[in-house]
């Protein structure tokens, strides 16, 4: 899967105080360089080396990835909401490319 | 004594009893993103061993089965995306691509994998997805065919089938000469081969629900293929599966979409009748 697209899942709306889960996917090859083509060269590493999660600019979950993490790294945490807002998320590659995505939830 | 072995002939009955009641599928449904509610179990075509058939899913782990109720988490959906991609890019010579004379997916291919393999009458023969694919490709996108279990092809016949992910297994068996070669199907399913000497029904039909090969044998339904297998990391197709499974038994593996192969894909695809389809299912 060579196109690499960040995919969240959460709920749209929500209870004041409830802790809500929240599901990360992106595809990506995650490759460790460790591995040699078939002309015995190193394929170069390639990894997503970090990821965040923030809601209204205020850090929810954050942290970094190591080449032993495969290939479409899946990411679920959790996180209480007061208040309607934004979720932005963060993944970082090797290649300097910043991948984002966002998504709004609504406190009843 | 005659007491004593009665008891004894007792006890080993329950201990039969337990170890058989272990395996069984479990109780369970599946119901895909809170929405699409799946067949797991259904009442046998006439003319199968079975009372029930059922679907691969009820023998897997809590877990796994977890993966494939929600699409999110199913690493199969990663390929159904590349199907998509592939069903609008066009290739070959004509320039076109599948959507543009099949349009819309969503609406042209809806229901329609349930309902292979399907005969072919210019063919001469049943046609699976895959030939199905390879047949247009030549004919009208002037495309080379794809070779077999490349990974556009997984994934395009992933996501086709993909369309139908719900509607029960149906195959026309009074096409052209299906019943023929449901026969010959019926024939092979049978047929004991290899140096184990194991026929498919040597597990799927006889044994089904024991535990053999670290894992729990299946009825060997078609209704999940193209299935995500967590072994593999990677999507396997039903002809790579057959073959698999005829290497287990330490036979010499017919070639993928070999008459013998298409014949046994018409026979256990019927075997799985009123299944609903899976795909892209998620197994061990």
């Amino acid at each position: 899967m060579a196109k690499v697209k960040p995919r969240v899942k959460l709920p749209k709306k929500a209870e004041k105080g409830e802790i809500v889960t929240i599901k990360t996917l992106i595809s990506h090859p995650m490759e460790s360089g460790q591995r040699k083509d078939k002309s015995g060269n190193v394929i170069p590493r390639q990894i997503i080396n970090s990821f965040k999660c923030e809601f209204n600019g205020k850090p929810v979950f954050a942290c970094d990835m190591d080449p032993a993490i495969s290939a479409n790294p899946y990411l679920e945490f959790t996180a209480k909401v007061e208040e309607s807002g934004t979720f932005a998320f963060t993944w970082v590659d090797d290649d300097g490319s910043v991948y984002t995505t966002e998504e709004k939830i609504t406190v009843e | 004594m005659r007491k004593a072995i009665v008891f004894g002939a007792a006890a080993l009955a329950i201990v039969g009893a337990g170890a058989a009641s272990f395996a069984e599928p479990v109780d369970d449904e599946l119901v895909i993103d809170g929405e699409t509610k799946i067949i797991t179990r259904a009442k046998a075509p006439e003319g199968s061993p079975f009372e029930e058939v059922t679907s691969g899913w009820l023998y897997r782990t809590k877990e796994t089965r977890a993966l494939e109720a929600d699409s999110f988490e199913n690493p199969g959906m990663l390929y159904v995306e590349r199907g998509e991609e592939i069903w609008n890019t066009a290739a070959g010579a004509a320039g076109k691509s599948c959507a543009e004379c099949h349009g819309d997916a969503s609406e042209s291919m809806k229901g329609v994998g349930a309902h292979y393999p399907k005969w072919n009458a210019e063919a001469g023969k049943p046609f699976n997805l895959e030939l199905q694919i390879n047949a247009c490709r030549e004919a009208n996108m002037k495309a080379e065919p794809y070779k077999f279990d490349a990974p556009d092809q997984k994934a395009l016949v992933t996501y086709i089938k993909n369309q139908s992910l719900g509607t029960p297994v149906a195959i026309d068996l009074d096409a052209g000469e299906m019943r023929a070669w449901w026969e010959k199907g019926k024939e092979a399913y049978y047929t004991r081969m290899g140096q184990l000497n194991l026929s498919c029904a040597s597990c799927h039909e006889q044994n089904n629900g024991k535990y053999i090969r670290a894992d729990h044998l299946s009825q060997g339904n078609t209704n999940g293929f193209p299935t995500y297998r967590l072994k593999q990391a990677n999507m396997v197709s039903l002809h790579n599966r057959f073959r698999g499974c005829i290497r287990d038994t330490r036979a010499a593996q017919p070639k993928a979409f070999s008459d013998v192969l298409m014949a046994l894909e018409v026979y256990v695809a019927w075997r799985g009748t009123g299944l609903s389809v899976e795909t892209p299912a998620v197994r061990q």
